[in-house]
């Protein structure tokens, strides 16, 4: 089961800003619990689509952190328009939110 | 190359003139640490919390399957609103103080009809822990931004408080330490946390007013029943109960003396 992402987007001068919060484990690989290792998973792929047009794509690997944050930046939104985002861990989970520029 | 030169004058400048130049080494650290805690505070993960924890208010649970909407929080069965702000204080029907933390388990046997024992004896990283570390987190942020209102009255109450105090105060275990010992002081701190000095106002606040915390490095979600049981346990002190007298008395002592200053929850740590 995944968690909502919380998405937060503002325009500002036809610059919209986005900012995720992802709920994930984010597990390296690298950690041992009672001796045994823990598997790696991860999100290794963030998609984030306006109006069905692909503005932002991230490789993600072990290294980012638990529950990720991500902000970036794009043109050509308006306010009342959606954004949406979409993460896929290395288990093949994958998860969408979306949100309503403001 | 230029950097490194400069460094190595720093260096030898510090060694000659130490004093001075170390207290201003010390407030670029301090400058430092404040920059890396604001570039954390845009997106915390608490908020996640805060999500699973309104569901959990709202959804219904376990044999009663019943929600935590009736549930009175001291400001009215459902209120939310400003609760957080309000507590510990004493509640009539459990003619106990309680805090938000016990106030919860008390609802949650109420409404849900759930043994919450299982909940107090389990390890705060177990999942029988979840639930309530969401619920806290919710609850504590629907209190952002209000002002911390405290005032011992009721003799229960007035009580706690003075137990709190003494508790504060209480210096023991093998290394014969104190809360006091690290927050009764301003200007101290332990690697990048500040240590708040609760025996006033402003400095209570800063630290009963950012808890429950997001603690980035670990990954968790820390509530005030957590931060007190791991202060003990630096100190070397027993392992209180979740949710026992001494941690509520603690938190009365607490939100007692930051009463009037402002509630930051939930917040983000290192």
């Amino acid at each position: 089961m995944t968690s909502p992402m919380r998405i937060r987007a503002n325009v500002r001068d036809g610059v919209v800003d986005v900012r995720v919060l992802m709920a994930h484990e984010m597990e390296t690989g690298q950690r041992v619990e009672n001796g045994r290792p823990v598997p790696a998973w991860f999100i290794n792929e963030v998609v984030a689509t306006h109006n069905g047009k692909t503005v932002m794509t991230a490789q993600w690997g072990p290294a980012v952190s638990k529950n990720p944050y991500l902000q970036f930046r794009f043109r050509g939104g308006a306010a009342g328009e959606k954004i949406a985002i979409k993460w896929t861990d290395n288990r093949g989970e994958s998860r969408t939110d979306e949100a309503t520029i403001a | 190359m230029k950097r490194r030169w400069y460094g190595a004058a720093a260096a030898v400048l510090a060694l000659a003139f130490g004093g001075g130049l170390t207290a201003q080494t010390q407030e670029e650290t301090q400058r430092g640490i404040e920059a890396y805690r604001q570039a954390l505070q845009q997106g915390n993960p608490a908020e996640l919390f805060e999500a699973q924890g309104e569901e959990l208010w709202k959804k219904p649970m376990g044999p009663r399957n019943g929600t935590l909407e009736q549930c009175d929080l001291g400001v009215g069965p459902g209120k939310v609103a400003g609760a957080y702000a309000r507590l510990p204080r004493y509640f009539a029907d459990t003619d106990k103080v309680q805090d938000l933390e016990s106030r919860l388990l008390t609802c949650m046997e109420r409404y849900w009809g759930i043994d919450v024992q299982p909940v107090i004896d389990a390890a705060y990283t177990a999942p029988a822990k979840r639930e309530i570390i969401a619920l806290t987190t919710y609850v504590s942020g629907e209190s952002k931004d209000v002002v911390v209102d405290v005032r011992p009255t009721h003799p229960k109450e007035r009580a706690a408080f003075e137990l709190g105090k003494r508790m504060f105060f209480f210096q023991g275990g093998s290394h014969d330490f104190s809360c006091a010992t690290c927050h009764s002081e301003d200007g101290k701190r332990i690697r990048l946390q500040d240590l708040p000095n609760i025996t006033e106002r402003k400095g209570s606040a800063l630290g009963w007013g950012s808890w429950p915390a997001y603690r980035v490095s670990a990954g968790q979600m820390w509530t005030m029943q957590w931060r007190i049981q791991d202060c003990f346990r630096q100190m070397r002190f027993p392992e209180p109960i979740y949710t026992s007298e001494a941690t509520i008395a603690l938190s009365v002592y607490m939100a007692a003396t930051a009463s009037g200053e402002t509630m930051r929850t939930p917040g983000i740590k290192r």
